[in-house]
């Protein structure tokens, strides 16, 4: 909402200055936005008279100037504008002057060969019109050495604000000066006037032709006919005014409905009397019809949207846009003045359908005042007899206000049960009435009702709203919060919040680095990790890669790894803790952690180093990511299997599950497989793990935090080494499994030191070396002991996974 | 007779001191101290003389021994001082030859998770709990019960991002804001409530200044006497902590939200200079956040009594707050995971905010 300090003065009267006038709006929740001030901009630039313009001795294009300026000897000023001339009156800026229009700021310059001390400028270059043909031509009289801005009355600050829905009021410039003077900058002028009669029939019959139960689309029509009316340019007050705040001055009526529009907030439609056939019908449209609106466009109209139309069909969408068919120009004399109220929700969902953006949408989708709705067309009747002649008719008025029963029960404590401040009784009341609010009764409950146009007031919230906003929130003083219990702080955090936190710390420090990406990805993207469930797809996505709620962190990471793959950093590693989604229901939501290793990146470090160069990551750089993960999380893994393979989208030999029991999977990580790199077009090699943070078993719950007494033994372990060869299918994971279980008490410790494939042990088989830490408790072990503790392991791995001794 | 010893003692130490190396060291120790040694055999003679001259001899020939040994034992230390010497001459390295990082110092924690752990911590410490919410919601949670009427144009300032409709006709959407937590948590939970919902919202916007995705927080304070002015304490302080400053000038500017009644937007006093904006200083004002207190509607949606309780809520953009705190000009980069991006405005994995050492350390 835009308006001009001359234009709000109709409104109110205050001495206040600007600055003052824009503080107190945005205290008072209209906030300012901008002030343009276009006699401060245009400052430097004085009105001028060109005593002499001879041809440049150098260019055929220019010519030098004397200009006098309005004091001292007159400037050269070379000029390349084909209307400078002597004897006319021109803009000067001196050098220094910065130029909107250009975005330079002036100097003193030499112009092929000739010194030039300033510029004459066109409208264009002052940053006031389009007009960029020559420099401006002011009239004879316009006094030399005065500021231009002032003397062509752009000395009128423009105020924007930026105005909240709930605020339909403060689409008028009257509105706005109400608030402002029960913020005590003021009073209000220009209240009510009297009721216009005008004389004769309107010699037009409306109809509001709306099935039972409908008639809330336009409870009311009001309609005026002017005749014998001279249509032409509006005088040059309101052309400046409705220019200053970016309107376009059309003509005089059309002018008018605009200014109404802006100065009351009462959008209003003209017809041209003559180009309407028979009376006036308001309907909803029938399915095919069109209207070719004032915008140019032809708009399809539904059984949605309202119109007014006349015999030959419709002429305007109501309360959004009239047509061009019966729009008023210079030849009309005769004009429809319309002023209607309109359903609000109506109004909004056919402008959403049609696209349309008009003032006069603004206003009525958020309600504008019902009460007003007949003092605007007399308003606006007025201002066409003024400025265009004419006798007016009587009014036509279809319907009737809607009742205003908004009677709100108000305890005056209720301002300080919600914001605690200790306001006045007095100074409550006199600000819901400055507001226009009616206030019964004197003692400690009054009834309140608010005025017709405060739509937005329903309830004793809203009555504190206003009375602390106009009293100003900065009167209120901060105050403690007491915490509800006087104690020390307790954890707060949930097991899924404590672990999701302490996910990121863990994954960083394995040298991760820690990505948001998208909640969203491409369709195929989505398909290929085992989504794209059509549920989770949008239906308006803001780019055709970003339709898809992602199933896996996975896509979105390798999509970022192979963007710094392209910048020139091939070995990134990337890990995300995020949301995926595997339906629309809450519970199809859950927090993954995954990280992604690329090229050398390995957790040592990547690339070249002259201690040794990073070989390239492989599947257990990503195994080691995942149990270091499940590890600092406190997950128990006395049951963790890793089963081999995992899911579509990585290497078929080169990935594993990580699994709670075979129905219970927390988590994967391989190598991505070669066929799904390529399809994202990524270029390995890449590993990567992803795990379901929910799917978690959760930490046991210990009545004490005591941790049970260590076991410190006071006799040498030692170790025994074991080269079991067994077939290359065998899962060292078996193996190690076969020799816990070949003795309970006495291992310690169990590490694979070599896995060997080759022609020592044969084809199709492999060595795989074991050393295993055995830790007395009791006493120092016997050879025997030790013999038979060998032989039981031997055994047992025998056993189980068929293997040998190496020999 | 002690000429000869003199002499010999002469000899001895002379060799001894000449030695160049423990070998020759030990061959001398032989043949003066060993079983058939120059010393030992001199020993020897002593247990066939008499008293008297036993008396004479002893001194003397145990004297010539005892120095005899001293002087090997100095020279074997200082060959090995020397050869120590030598070797630790030999042993050298580069020591500018550049160290791998190790993977604590490369890794980082992206600025979102850190400045909601630097808001957790400040809140955790005013008793707040953290609660959440699903990203893809209802319109009934995301809009009517939080009193955006259906068509109403408030619904129109959130850029809506919907999901296809359902077997029943209806269709979720992304959430538009954190605040549909508000309400899961009023309907789950009974007054007092005091908790802070992190968490990503999404809006059909996308220029320089907005992505389809973003990070807000949201507040929300239920029970019998929270008022306008408990608010504003709890967000000068949190302003005050987040951005560790002693003093923030906020300005409360009434405002609307559907959703609270009164409402306003909060500004805060900043100086902006080369870039750099400076908290508790300047002129300019900032906007950071929406706050007010619950609607009275909303109240009702959660099946609360608005005349027996009341609270206050509030929400601010977590990016946002983010950017004015650590400097980042742009929003888009957030999102990007430029690995460089990530180096430089990341956090180290053990920069853990807390309130007793600090947020930043």
């Amino acid at each position: 909402m835009k308006f001009t300090v001359s234009w709000l003065k109709d409104h109110l009267d205050t001495a206040a200055p600007v600055a003052e006038i824009a503080e107190t709006l945005t205290r008072i929740g209209l906030e300012v936005e901008g002030i343009a001030d276009k006699a401060a901009d245009l400052a430097p630039y004085r009105i001028a008279a060109v005593l002499t313009a001879e041809q440049h001795p150098n260019a055929d294009r220019l010519r030098v100037c004397t200009v006098d300026v309005g004091d001292g000897p007159p400037v050269q000023v070379v000029c390349g504008a084909p209307n400078a001339r002597a004897g006319m009156r021109s803009v000067f800026a001196p050098p220094g002057t910065y130029v909107p229009g250009k975005n330079i700021t002036l100097s003193v310059g030499t112009i092929r060969g000739v010194e030039s001390r300033g510029m004459l400028c066109s409208g264009a270059e002052l940053g006031l019109s389009e007009d960029h043909d020559g420099i401006l031509d002011l009239p004879a009289d316009a006094p030399v050495g005065q500021p231009y801005a002032v003397w062509a009355g752009l000395d009128d600050p423009v105020i924007e604000i930026n105005l909240t829905p709930n605020r339909p009021d403060c689409t008028s410039v009257h509105g706005i000066a109400r608030d402002l003077a029960a913020a005590g900058l003021g009073s209000l002028k220009r209240g009510a006037a009297p009721p216009l009669r005008g004389e004769g029939s309107a010699g037009i019959a409306v109809t509001r032709d709306f099935a039972a139960g409908d008639e809330g689309l336009c409870p009311l029509f009001a309609l005026r006919r002017v005749r014998g009316v001279r249509n032409g340019p509006s005088p040059e007050w309101l052309r400046r005014r409705l220019a200053a705040i970016g309107l376009r001055p059309i003509n005089a009526l059309v002018d008018i409905t605009n200014y109404v529009t802006f100065d009351r907030g009462r959008p209003l439609h003209v017809f041209d009397a003559a180009k309407v056939t028979g009376d006036l019908v308001v309907r909803r449209a029938r399915a095919g019809e069109e209207l070719l609106a004032l915008d140019g466009r032809t708009y399809r109209l539904d059984d949605d949207t309202v119109v007014i139309a006349d015999a030959a069909g419709p002429e305007s969408i109501a309360g959004i846009m009239g047509g061009e068919h019966s729009g008023c120009d210079e030849s009309t004399t005769d004009v429809l003045i319309e002023s209607a109220l309109w359903d609000p929700l109506a109004i909004a969902r056919t402008g959403r359908r049609l696209g349309i953006v008009t003032d006069a949408r603004y206003r009525f989708e958020r309600g504008v005042d019902p009460a007003y709705a007949v003092p605007g067309l007399d308003l606006a009747t007025r201002m066409v007899l003024d400025l265009c002649g004419g006798s007016a008719s009587e009014a036509v008025v279809s319907g009737a206000m809607p009742e205003n029963e908004r009677i709100i029960d108000f305890p005056w404590t209720e301002v300080r049960r919600l914001s605690g401040l200790d306001l006045p009784r007095p100074e409550m009341k006199v600000t819901l009435e400055t507001l226009g609010f009616h206030v019964a009764g004197t003692g400690d409950r009054v009834k309140v009702l608010p005025p017709s146009w405060r739509p937005d007031v329903e309830g004793k919230a809203d009555l504190v709203e206003e009375i602390v906003r106009i009293a100003g929130l900065d009167r209120i003083e901060a105050k403690p919060l007491p915490r509800i219990d006087a104690a020390v702080i307790r954890p707060v955090l949930t097991v899924l919040q404590k672990r999701t936190r302490l996910a990121k710390r863990e994954l960083a420090a394995r040298g991760l680095t820690e990505a948001v990406t998208w909640s969203f990805i491409a369709r195929d993207e989505a398909l290929a990790f085992g989504g794209g469930r059509p549920e989770l797809a949008l239906a308006n996505p803001i780019a055709a890669d970003l339709s898809d709620m992602r199933p896996s962190l996975i896509p979105g990471l390798l999509k970022a790894a192979q963007r710094n793959a392209d910048r020139g950093l091939p070995d990134v590693a990337l890990f995300e803790v995020g949301q995926c989604f595997a339906s629309d229901e809450p519970e199809g939501q859950t927090m993954k952690a995954a990280a992604l290793r690329r090229g050398t990146a390995r957790h040592g470090g990547a690339g070249r180093h002259w201690d040794g160069a990073a070989a390239t990551v492989d599947a257990f750089e990503a195994k080691a990511d995942a149990l270091a993960l499940l590890t600092a999380l406190g997950v128990p893994t006395g049951g963790l299997q890793v089963a081999a393979g995992g899911p579509d989208w990585l290497h078929p030999g080169r990935s594993g599950t990580l699994q709670f029991g075979p129905r219970n999977p927390v988590g994967v990580f391989g190598e991505l497989h070669p066929r799904v790199l390529k399809a994202l077009d990524v270029r390995g090699p890449v590993v990567a793990f992803e795990i379901v943070l929910d799917a978690l078993p959760l930490p046991k719950h210990r009545p004490t935090k005591v941790k049970p007494a260590a076991k410190l033994s006071d006799f040498q372990p030692l170790t025994r080494d074991f080269a079991f060869v067994v077939g290359r299918d065998v899962a060292a994971g078996d193996i190690l499994k076969a020799v816990q279980a070949a003795e309970r008490n006495l291992i310690a410790g169990i590490e694979v030191f070599d896995v060997y494939e080759g022609p020592h042990v044969g084809e199709g088989r492999k060595s795989v070396a074991v050393a295993v830490r055995l830790q007395p408790a009791e006493r120092t072990l016997t050879d025997a002991e030790i013999e038979a503790v060998s032989a039981r392991i031997v055994a047992e791995v025998g056993r189980k996974t068929g293997a040998t001794l190496r020999g | 007779m002690t000429t000869d010893l003199s002499s010999l003692e002469a000899d001895l130490l002379a060799q001894v001191a000449g030695a160049a190396d423990e070998a020759a060291l030990e061959s001398l120790r032989v043949a003066a101290l060993g079983k058939k040694g120059a010393v030992s055999d001199l020993l020897k003679t002593l247990g066939g003389m008499s008293p008297e001259e036993r008396k004479e001899r002893g001194p003397l020939i145990n004297g010539l021994r005892d120095r005899v040994q001293g002087a090997l034992l100095d020279r074997r230390e200082t060959l090995a001082a020397a050869a120590l010497e030598a070797r630790l001459a030999a042993e050298r390295i580069d020591v500018t030859l550049p160290v791998r990082e190790g993977p604590e110092t490369r890794g980082r924690i992206h600025p979102i998770s850190q400045v909601i752990d630097e808001i957790t911590a400040i809140f955790g410490d005013m008793g707040f709990s953290v609660a959440e919410g699903p990203d893809i919601e209802t319109d009934e949670l995301n809009f009517t019960a939080l009193n955006f009427p259906e068509g109403h144009p408030a619904r129109e300032m959130h850029d809506t991002f919907f999901l296809p409709p359902g077997r029943d006709g209806r269709r979720k959407l992304l959430r538009t804001h954190t605040s549909p937590v508000q309400v899961r948590t009023m309907r789950a939970q009974r007054p007092p409530i005091r908790v802070i919902c992190p968490g990503r919202t999404y809006r059909h916007d996308s220029d320089q200044t907005h992505t389809p995705m973003f990070h807000q927080i949201e507040g929300l304070v239920i029970d019998s006497s929270a008022t306008i002015a408990h608010m504003k304490w709890v967000l000068e302080e949190f302003c005050k902590a987040f951005f560790e400053v002693d003093s923030v000038k906020m300005r409360f500017r009434p405002s609307f939200f559907p959703f609270t009644e009164p409402s306003a937007e909060v500004d805060i006093q900043c100086s902006r200079k080369g870039g750099e904006i400076r908290f508790g200083e300047g002129d300019d004002w900032l906007e950071i956040l929406g706050c007010g207190m619950v609607h009275p509607n909303v109240l009702r949606h959660c099946g609360l009594d608005p005349d027996a309780v009341q609270g206050f809520a509030w929400g601010m953009g977590i990016d946002r707050i983010a950017m004015l705190k650590y400097g980042m000009p742009d929003l888009r980069p957030f999102f990007e995971a430029d690995a460089r991006w990530l180096d430089h405005y990341g956090f180290r994995p053990l920069d853990i905010p807390s309130l007793v050492g600090g947020l930043t350390g």
